[in-house]
């Protein structure tokens, strides 16, 4: 079975400079908060939004005598997002204490996994639009604690800090520099997200910082990029700057546009490109040195003597690939060979896997395209008119393939569909018995019509007579016999009749 | 392998240790004696052979997702110098 669709690779992004055309390489680490009740290496709660310092055990405040014990199902979730990514497990992988002194890590290290990850190589698919995708590489996905939240507007003169992020269980998520422009890195981001949430690994909610990035951006000329490609040789590359911790897609490629466009003017000017962290201020639209920092990346990292090797079996790892939901990109595929939609509609329904299940719940034993149709256009209109998720919609996909049924049957027509839409919106029951109550049905009878139709031109012998002159204006009796019916005429019927009686 | 004044005080920085310049030297003195001594293990030929990560034979411990501690606010902050409306109270530390 195809696992996605054909694809090619979209156009790699190019800034003209003074000089001539340049290219972007852009590279990520995302790090996302796995999604687990306990932290990496204490009991406590990872819950979000909690009284500050309450969810902390003495552990993750690294009080003396302290010792860390692994939580395994933070490992397991590492090993999903892995077998996610088709990424190779590494079975033996273990701990490192990475060194710097912040008042949020008490700890005074970060428990990380610099030489041995617990995953290798992977890969994600970035859609670019239908039949458009780059395959970006990923390198490694490690397994570290979070920090603490340092807040500094709250006295004039002190800093205050909450430990209830310190601890929490994240994997980073380091891309190779396969990423070609601002908006591929926004999509990457977009699809991993995707696909953890699929996985259920990790909420995705960057607002609350369950996703944040760091994003590496270097410039170089074209052909440079083909070259590192072909030799995986750094050299044929610019040098980067890496820009911290973004949380929003949007920032992500005004950050990156903007950096690019400091590169290049720094090297057109006959500068030099130093290799440093940079942070994006949102207000201002540019990203500015991160000089404190300098220092602080002198890691000292060695091998974490409180920790021995994580090591995992193969029995385990097959455990949890047997319990794989289907990924997007299988379920795009799979939409549009089975129900014969377009990649564009198949993508639309598959953001995410409940609007998935719904669809396919409206679509089973019933039209693909018709359903698809309806789910996109008048349900997730509807739903992001009121910012409704699908989990609170007031349609269930029994009552909207209710008023399919009524469509297919030609009991009602489009515009009575989605006037019965609305009613069972608004005020939910049974689509069929709403219709029957109503009196909602369509005339097909052409008979019936054919009188009206008839009434209506021996009436209004002026208005024969400009719609002969003029075949535009049949259109009047269309509208008058429609209204004569209630709207209960099939406007195809109406519109064929009146013009063969006017003998148009 | 030598410990020169230069690194001794970057050392002694990044573990946020206050080190008077006067004593820098002798503590430079100290931390080569140190790694010339360790230096003696280079003389095994260790070629081939793991690191050994543990003593005797065990499994990194696990523990199951439970929430199981926690909730002990005034205990975390019971040894802060200072701390207001639930927080850890620091000196201004700003990016």
């Amino acid at each position: 079975m195809l696992d996605h669709l054909a694809f090619r690779d979209p156009e790699a992004k190019v800034i003209h400079g003074a000089t001539g055309p340049w290219e972007l390489v852009i590279g990520l680490e995302v790090h996302a908060q796995v999604a687990s009740n306990a932290k990496l290496f204490s009991g406590a709660s990872t819950l979000f939004g909690a009284e500050p310092n309450s969810n902390v055990a003495f552990v993750d405040a690294a009080m003396p005598g302290m010792l860390p014990v692994i939580n395994e199902f933070c490992v397991a979730q590492a090993v999903r997002t892995g077998l996610g990514l088709k990424a190779e497990i590494n079975l033996r992988s273990a701990f490192d204490r990475k060194n710097y002194f912040y008042p949020d890590l008490p700890q005074g290290y970060q428990i990380s996994q610099l030489y041995h990850p617990i995953v290798g190589e992977g890969e994600i698919f970035v859609d670019m639009g239908p039949g458009v995708a780059r395959r970006v590489r990923v390198e490694r996905i490690h397994l570290e604690q979070d920090a603490g939240k340092s807040i500094h507007d709250m006295d004039p003169n002190m800093s205050f800090v909450d430990l209830n992020r310190t601890g929490v269980a994240l994997m980073e998520i380091v891309s190779r520099p396969d990423i070609r422009g601002p908006e591929e890195a926004a999509a990457y981001v977009a699809k991993l997200r995707q696909i953890l949430r699929y996985l259920g690994t990790c909420d995705g909610n960057m607002q609350n910082g369950s996703l944040r990035a760091d994003v590496n951006v270097s410039v170089c000329r074209p052909g440079d990029y083909e070259r590192y490609q072909a030799t995986q040789d750094f050299s044929h590359l610019g040098t980067r700057c890496e820009i911290k911790n973004m949380n929003s897609m949007r920032f992500i490629q005004q950050a990156i546009e903007y950096e690019a466009r400091r590169q290049i003017a720094l090297l057109e000017d006959g500068g030099k490109v130093v290799q440093e962290t940079r942070l994006y201020d949102p207000d201002k639209g540019e990203t500015r040195s991160m000089r404190s920092k300098e220092e602080a990346h002198d890691y000292r990292y060695f091998p974490c003597p409180d920790l021995l090797p994580l090591e995992i079996e193969q029995a385990w790892v097959d455990g949890i690939a047997a319990t794989m939901p289907e990924l997007p990109d299988a379920k795009v595929a799979r939409f549009v060979r089975d129900w014969g939609l377009s990649e564009y509609d198949a993508a639309v329904l598959t953001a995410e896997a409940e609007n998935a299940a719904f669809f396919e719940a409206v679509a089973t034993r019933r039209d693909g395209k018709m359903a698809a149709n309806w789910v996109i256009n008048e349900l997730f209109g509807r739903l992001n008119k009121q910012g409704l998720g699908i989990a609170a919609s007031p349609i269930s996909a029994a009552q909207l393939g209710g008023v399919l049924d009524l469509i297919s049957s030609g009991e009602i027509s489009g515009k009575m569909a989605k006037d019965l839409f609305e009613i069972v919106w608004t005020t939910g029951g049974d689509p069929a018995a709403i219709a029957a109550e109503r009196g909602m049905k369509q005339v097909t009878d052409s008979g019936e019509i054919e009188k009206v139709v008839d009434a209506m031109i021996a009436a209004n012998p002026a208005q024969v007579e400009k719609a002969r002159a003029n075949p535009k204006l049949a259109g009047w009796f269309t509208g008058q016999v429609l209204k004569a019916t209630g709207g209960k005429a099939n406007p195809a019927t109406v519109t064929a009749l009146v013009t063969q009686k006017l003998g148009l | 392998m030598s410990i020169d004044i230069e690194t001794a005080r970057k050392v002694a920085h990044l573990a946020r240790i206050a080190v008077p310049e006067a004593k820098l030297a002798a503590l430079a003195g100290e931390l080569s004696g140190i790694l010339s001594f360790m230096e003696q293990l280079n003389e095994v030929d260790v070629t081939g052979i793991e690191p050994m990560t543990s003593v005797t034979p065990m499994r990194l411990k696990r523990r199951a997702d439970l929430v199981t501690d926690g909730n002990i606010q005034a205990s975390i902050l019971k040894n802060a110098p200072d701390a207001r409306e639930g927080f850890f109270a620091v000196p201004k530390v700003v990016e």
